[in-house]
């Protein structure tokens, strides 16, 4: 790496007051991969979002081949021959066109001919899918028919026949089977004999290793190590992505863990969730844990009765479960704090009495006539023990901060006396008074006897407020840490796909 | 900056006010404009005048209330009214049928095109405009075709050479040309449905499972609501409503005219959305609606006693829409940018 033929040095961006980079620096050769690491949060994207011209840097410099360049839009980082290559395809393929078309797409749509010559086009096509050594993809079918791999061959094709002189992979691999992504590692080797220089970011250790050649560490909007990929070892990487190690607070425990409550076993949809066995018992708090992907949203959906499932069995205090839709779950006393509170959790422009009753409607009406005054009654309620922060009861939830509104989200569900509580990453978004209060609740609920799941990404979180956690990878478990055994680097090794020893 | 700010806030303030009081604002200057252009206006039996003639639209749009509370749109109200008028005057013209027969058969095809709606949108995934507006012809091309393109009166001559047994009897023709203390029977019929709209939108479990699905169907689903059959129900009560409104204008001309329903899609439609922002509420309803209904009833009624041709109506009416929509949408945008 004696001469970089990117560098971006001293890079800062700020989001309002938030500093999502500050001083960080990145260095790309030509044909290398290099991967960039780190964990939520730790600026790699908004880093990869300024190279790839969406957003602008507020200070720093990007050199390109030794001049200094100002990328003010994703055209302008095109034209520089920086690509992307995002996860989710499809936002960038348009489905009705030809493969061909949508190879072609960057260059028809800058091109300065009124009529496009379907042959060349084709022609063209062709020789970009043979340099990647993907001849089997027909350019003429429409895009729509191929399979998600076969859309980002697409795209890197697309990149490669406007010269592209940088392609950034983010996450590429989340969606693929593991066929497909050592093809996927073919052709990106392909790219790199051409001199390509790749960017690669992914949260699968394994992958990282097999891939790239040198290893960049980001955190909180810094750099912090860069390694060469053949002396690198996982642990050192792993924890040069925490620094230094978390306190966190342990709990002392009054309560006891009681019996069995929810015993899943062995379920599976066929898609992401592979043979998961696990339990909760009363008063249990259970973190699982996982990357990005690892598939922990899939896996709360359908204990909750909202996406299918293929195998296994669900029982709820022994009872078998057989869901087909989230009321069912709802009935047996399950209670879901979903991800995407504002999409799935809140109807956003209602006020909080309506909200916080919507989910046990019979309970707050007499026949058929709603109650308001018990509906106001249990409002008022929730908002003294869970210490929202509302003006009134009929204050409608926009007007709350994340935090309060996910305090909502949970106290809704204690007027049905639910069993089992399944927060998928609960603490998202939500500041940092709030998040306390919310493992308070969480805690309350356990020690009242409640069983509670926690589906999260951030591990230190989970090792806090967890009894047992759970490491997902992959749409599997991985491992599983007792609290006492349970350390931030044991547990972000296995989600990133390594393994002790 | 204070400057600013305050200028802001004061453009802000009257966009709130604008669209709380707008519609109410407006209505009153309608008022005011005909009262003292026309002495036969304001006057009481003007006013029931009003009333009933918008009593059948009212009932139309209160179909397309429900359905846009789930987060729908009916375009097939009107066709569904004329089938239902049709038939409602066959049943009695053509086939001699009993009164109660008479009213509950139309009702029930009513909900059939209501079924045929919901199996289009929610079981196929036809989006709702385009899923009604697909049946709104076919609904149409089947009341042409039952009639063979023909009103139906009484004593009509039938394509057999003879003449139709049956008659509208007096006492369904009660129901359209009736009245009772004071009031045309239809303006009763009218403002209890209203009401009954009012109170199962606004004050049972069943409103908030409306309100809740067209408000965001995911946590609706995530709450435990099965929104299928929620829209489902939605595009049924459409449905009845429409027919109702077919009945009585059945009832209130004293024949099976063809093509009734068909001119008055537009109105409803445009009631819903004048009523979507009165006093604020941001969202379908019943009291809203009957509002709209009224507006536009009393601007129609104005401008009969203008004396403006009434080929030049649908310009009034289209305007009326476009100024409703555009309150509406401008104030959704602003309370979204807030979110």
């Amino acid at each position: 790496m004696d001469s970089p033929f990117l560098s971006m040095n001293a890079i800062r961006k700020s989001f309002g007051h938030v500093k999502a980079l500050e001083d960080a620096q990145f260095h790309l050769a030509k044909g290398e991969v290099h991967a960039l690491l780190g964990v939520n949060g730790a600026g790699k994207s908004t880093l990869i979002k300024i190279l790839s011209g969406v957003y602008e840097q507020d200070e720093g410099d990007i050199l390109l081949d030794g001049k200094n360049i100002r990328l003010r839009s994703p055209k302008a980082a095109k034209d520089h021959g920086i690509y992307c290559v995002y996860q989710e395809v499809d936002t960038a393929i348009v489905s009705e066109l030809s493969v061909a078309e949508n190879i072609m797409l960057d260059t028809i749509a800058t091109g300065k001919n009124v009529f496009v010559s379907m042959t060349k086009m084709y022609e063209e096509a062709r020789k970009a899918l043979k340099q990647l050594q993907v001849e089997t993809i027909d350019v003429q079918e429409p895009a729509f028919k191929l399979t998600l791999a076969e859309k980002q061959l697409v795209l890197i094709a697309r990149a490669l026949v406007s010269s592209a002189k940088i392609i950034i992979f983010d996450e590429p691999t989340a969606p693929l089977s593991l066929h497909e992504s050592t093809k996927l590692f073919s052709v990106i080797n392909k790219l790199k004999a051409q001199g390509v220089g790749c960017i690669f970011i992914s949260h699968r250790l394994p992958e990282v290793f097999e891939i790239s050649d040198w290893i960049t560490v980001m955190r909180d909007g810094k750099l912090v190590q860069t390694f060469q990929t053949e002396n690198a070892d996982a642990e050192k990487i792993i924890e040069a992505m925490l620094g230094a190690s978390f306190n966190h607070e342990q709990v002392d425990r009054s309560w006891e863990i009681g019996k069995n409550l929810l015993d899943v076993k062995e379920i599976s949809d066929d898609q992401k969730l592979k043979n998961l066995t696990f339990t909760v018992s009363e008063g249990e708090i259970v973190g699982i844990v996982g990357l990005v992907g690892a598939g922990k949203t899939e896996l709360a959906k359908a204990l909750f009765g909202a996406e299918p499932l293929k195998k296994g069995t669900i029982s709820l205090s022994g009872n078998s479960l057989h869901m087909k839709h989230p009321k069912d779950a709802i009935r047996a006393g399950m209670a879901l704090i979903p991800e995407e509170r504002r999409k799935e959790g809140l109807f956003v422009l209602e006020s909080l009495q309506t909200n916080a009753s919507f989910p046990n409607l019979k309970k707050f009406s007499s026949f058929l006539f709603m109650q308001k005054k018990a509906e106001k009654s249990f409002a008022k309620e929730i908002i003294g023990r869970l210490q929202i922060k509302a003006n009134s009861t009929e204050t409608p939830l926009v007007h709350l901060s994340g935090g309060n509104q996910q305090k909502v989200v949970i106290g809704k569900w204690t007027s049905r006396d639910s069993k089992v509580y399944l927060f998928d990453e609960p603490t998202k978004g939500v500041d940092i008074g709030a998040k306390a209060d919310i493992f308070k609740l969480i805690r309350e609920l356990a020690e009242s006897g409640k069983g509670c799941l926690y589906f999260s990404s951030e591990i230190h979180e989970a090792i806090g407020i967890s009894d047992r956690i759970l490491v997902m990878y992959n749409g599997q478990f991985v491992k599983e840490f007792s609290r006492e055994e349970a350390t931030q680097e044991r547990i972000l090794l296995y989600a990133s796909g390594g393994k002790e020893g | 900056m204070q400057a600013v700010e305050k200028k802001d806030n004061l453009k802000e303030r009257s966009i709130q006010f604008l669209f709380k009081y707008g519609a109410i604002a407006l209505l009153f200057v309608i008022i005011l404009y005909f009262s003292s252009i026309s002495e036969a206006f304001f006057t009481y039996s003007n006013f029931t005048d009003i009333l009933r003639s918008i009593s059948i639209v009212t009932l139309l749009a209160l179909g397309v209330t429900f359905t846009l509370v789930v987060g729908g749109f009916d375009l097939s109200v009107g066709s569904t009214m004329s089938l239902s008028t049709v038939v409602t005057a066959s049943l009695m013209v053509w086939y001699e049928m009993p009164l109660w027969l008479v009213l509950i058969l139309p009702i029930l095809i009513g909900a059939l095109v209501g079924l045929l709606n919901s199996f289009l949108i929610v079981v196929i995934g036809i989006p709702d405009l385009l899923a009604t507006l697909s049946v709104m012809y076919i609904v149409a091309g089947f009341h042409r075709t039952y009639t063979e393109g023909y009103s139906i009166y009484n004593n009509m001559p039938l394509t057999s050479g003879s003449t139709a047994p049956g008659q509208l009897s007096e006492a369904f023709l009660w129901i359209g040309q009736g009245r009772m203390l004071g009031l045309p029977i239809p303006v009763w019929i009218m403002l209890v449905m209203v009401l009954f709209a009012y109170v199962v939108l606004h004050h049972t479990r069943w409103g908030r499972v409306l309100y809740m699905t067209g408000g965001n169907a995911e946590a609706a689903t995530l709450s435990g609501v099965n929104i299928r059959k929620v829209k489902c129900a939605a595009y049924i009560i459409s449905g009845i409503f429409a027919s109702m409104a077919g009945i009585l204008f059945t009832a209130r001309v004293g024949s099976g005219q063809i093509d009734a329903g068909a001119p008055l899609l537009m109105e409803a439609v445009a009631a819903v959305f004048v009523g979507y922002s009165v006093l604020g509420a941001g969202k379908p309803n019943a009291i809203g609606t009957f509002f709209g209904a009224a507006v536009i009833g009393i601007l129609l009624n104005g401008l009969t006693i203008l004396n403006l041709p009434y080929f030049a109506f649908d310009i009034i009416k289209g305007s009326v829409l476009v100024l409703a929509l555009a309150v509406t949408y401008i104030y959704s945008k602003k309370r979204f940018s807030q979110t």
